[in-house]
């Protein structure tokens, strides 16, 4: 039996901010992990990497992320590494928690 | 203090006008990510986790109350109203903006300091004792030399490219403060049996993903020779160190491989070709550098004043008795300020606190601040006479925790909180054994107990040599720690051993309670330190009393 492919999402640093940016539907980036476009096959997922490495204007370092999706199908951080990137550091309420 | 003179200013403020340059040229697409990456390291500026991060260099960890005003104003203006202190002396913002670091670079430019060679395979900050110039047991004055050093390497054609970054660290007193024997290149001074001053060399130490310990490359090295020979020491591992593989580039594996007898000919070697026509530094310009570190105008005059405060004021006594240092000066004292109040995040300072401490300094200390390895900050020169109105300015700004030496001390990585690199965080867990303790309220009756905690294998944290140290990993995608016991980064200097399998992160807080509480029951007496029980009876009563299933299994 093929493996199950884990859903993912692509995401960066902004080039201006470099906090953590998440790849839309509309191609566009969001600050928020759950406007991310969910990828559910290897190819669709390299395909939007590649869309991803191609906007070095607003996006350093693209990369996979494994997520898991919720009952609406919204993606949600896999890792302790990609949560703690979704919100910000533990010692202070700052980054994405605060805004 | 060193003061620019106009060829390190011009020199400066040509490298912000061409950063500034860089990020014009990348926001423009000019330059793609790949070929900016480097040219933003080399100035300090990092991408972490959640923003930029950049590094700024404190040589030799000395600063006075204008830099420490100016890092407050950075702080202020372009950050979020800390900084963050750092193992290697530096400090580090961990928001600004990439349209802000131009002008950051330019506002530390304007009090003498700047972020170069705080990243890249290159000679970064030189680090030294945080006594330094103040402490009774010195030698001398490790700092002109460090200054020395700093000339020296700051843009050296030859060591911009080196297989991997290279750290040196110098003390000169014999009990060793700045973990020489964890450095790429360790200088002590000593004396020979002439009596005359001159270094020890030691090479080839380091922490990180393979600790080793530094070894004696030359016992006596007189000091007129220092440069070339350091010269010789880099040109030779620039030569023969391994550019294959980045966890193989450091020195101490080029020394571990080729054995300290190889190196040891190969840089005399070198360093006779190199002595005859050095133009390096000259000895004028180390004499003039000696004179911006003359001892200031201490005011001899002793008061007792302070003696009847100490039994007038039992909390005053206790910072006396922990975080306050004895002084060449028999008038003056060391001033240890804890960054570490308890729950605080190790060595962040906020800008009104860095304030407070540049507004001691230049009423009360000589105008002196250092920035410890330990993530603590220094008043070196503080009279006895004045320690009570130090002690009362420092407890309004929450800056009086007296654990200077004791277990919640902690000295921690930034971990994954904003390292990119991080396999798990650091910082809450120095937040909870610092918060459980101080509920116990017994870390005085603990005594000296140092814990260091790395977010991952690089060090940062130097749990290698914490009489505990912690280092977080990611085990299938959950933050684990583990152990190590028995570290040592003084004179004695030892590496710590890996006591057992790692602990969820909801275990290790309890772990270390454990292996605290196992250490009171078995000591000797009160006298006896940690470590001195670890050296006593091994690891064996404290695997037991962390491991008691496999124990019991085993038995
Ligand atoms: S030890 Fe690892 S996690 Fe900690 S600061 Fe260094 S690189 Fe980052």
């Amino acid at each position: 039996m093929a493996k199950q492919f884990t859903p993912k999402i692509v995401t960066a640093n902004d080039l201006f901010e470099g906090d953590v940016i998440y790849l839309t539907g509309e191609g566009g980036w969001s600050r928020d992990h759950r406007d991310a476009l969910p990828l559910n096959s290897q190819d669709e997922a390299d395909e939007l990497l590649g869309v991803a490495q191609k906007q070095a204007a607003r996006a350093v370092g693209p990369y996979l992320a494994d997520v898991a999706l919720d009952e609406h199908g919204k993606p949600h951080p896999a890792h302790f590494r990609e949560a703690f990137r979704s919100r910000g550091p533990s010692n202070y309420f700052h980054g994405k928690q605060a805004v | 203090m060193y003061i620019y003179d106009d060829f390190d200013e011009g020199f400066v403020r040509e490298r912000v006008r061409q950063f500034r340059g860089q990020i014009e040229q990348r926001i423009s697409g000019a330059l793609t990510e790949d070929e900016f990456k480097p040219l933003r390291l080399m100035n300090g500026l990092y991408l972490q986790l959640h923003a930029y991060m950049l590094r700024v260099a404190i040589p030799y960890g000395t600063l006075d109350s204008q830099k420490m005003r100016q890092l407050a104003y950075i702080a202020d203006k372009w950050d979020k109203g800390y900084g963050h202190f750092t193992t290697r002396q530096n400090i580090q913002y961990n928001w600004p903006k990439l349209t802000d670091v131009g002008d950051i670079l330019d506002a530390l430019a304007d009090v003498d300091m700047h972020a170069i060679q705080t990243s890249g395979n290159c000679v970064r900050n030189v680090t030294s004792d945080h006594f330094a110039g103040a402490a009774a047991d010195e030698i001398e004055d490790p700092r002109p030399t460090a200054e020395l050093i700093r000339q020296w390497s700051t843009d050296h054609p030859e060591f911009q490219f080196l297989p991997r970054k290279f750290k040196i660290a110098i003390t000169g007193s014999p009990n060793d403060r700045a973990v020489t024997r964890a450095h790429d290149i360790g200088i002590r001074m000593v004396r020979n049996d002439a009596g005359e001053a001159g270094y020890e060399i030691i090479v080839g130490g380091g922490l990180g993903r393979t600790p080793m310990e530094g070894k004696v490359l030359r016992e006596f090295l007189p000091k007129a020779d220092l440069l070339p020979y350091l010269e010789a020491v880099l040109q030779t591992y620039n030569l023969a160190g391994r550019r294959d593989n980045k966890y193989k580039a450091r020195i101490k594996i080029l020394i571990h491989e080729g054995g300290l007898d190889d190196f040891r000919a190969r840089t005399e070697q070198a360093f006779e070709t190199i002595r005859k026509d050095f133009a390096g530094p000259s000895d004028e310009l180390a004499a003039n550098i000696a004179r911006y570190f003359e001892p200031p105008e201490f005011n001899n005059v002793r008061s007792h004043g302070f003696e009847k405060a100490l039994e007038a004021n039992p909390a005053f006594r206790s910072f006396f008795e922990t975080n306050v240092t004895e002084h060449r000066n028999p008038a003056y004292a060391i001033v240890t300020v804890s960054l570490k109040a308890h729950g605080a995040t190790p060595g962040d300072a906020t800008s009104d606190q860095m304030r407070t401490v540049a507004d001691i300094a230049e009423r009360y200390g000589h105008d002196e601040i250092r920035v410890s390895h330990e993530q603590n900050l220094i008043l070196p020169h503080v009279r006895k006479a004045d320690l009570p109105a130090v002690y009362a300015l420092l407890v309004d700004a929450g800056l009086a925790t007296a654990n200077a030496g004791l277990l919640s001390d902690i000295i921690a990585c930034p971990g994954m909180d904003y390292c990119a690199l991080a396999t798990a965080r650091s910082i809450p867990v120095a937040q909870e054994i610092a918060q459980r303790f101080d509920e116990l309220k017994l870390e005085h009756e603990i005594g000296p107990l140092k814990i260091k905690i790395s977010g991952c294998i690089n060090a940062c944290g130097h749990h290698h040599v914490g009489h505990i140290g912690i280092l977080g990993l990611d085990r299938a995608g959950v933050e684990n720690y583990q152990i190590t016991l028995g570290g040592d980064a003084s004179e004695a200097f030892a590496l710590g051993e890996r006591v057992g399998p790692s602990f969820p992160a909801d275990r290790i807080v309890p772990a270390i309670d454990t292996i605290v509480t196992t250490y009171l029951e078995i000591r000797e007496s009160e006298e006896e330190t940690f470590l001195e029980t670890y050296r006593r009876t091994g690891s064996a009563p404290f695997k037991q009393a962390l491991y008691p299933e496999e124990n019991r299994h085993a038995a």
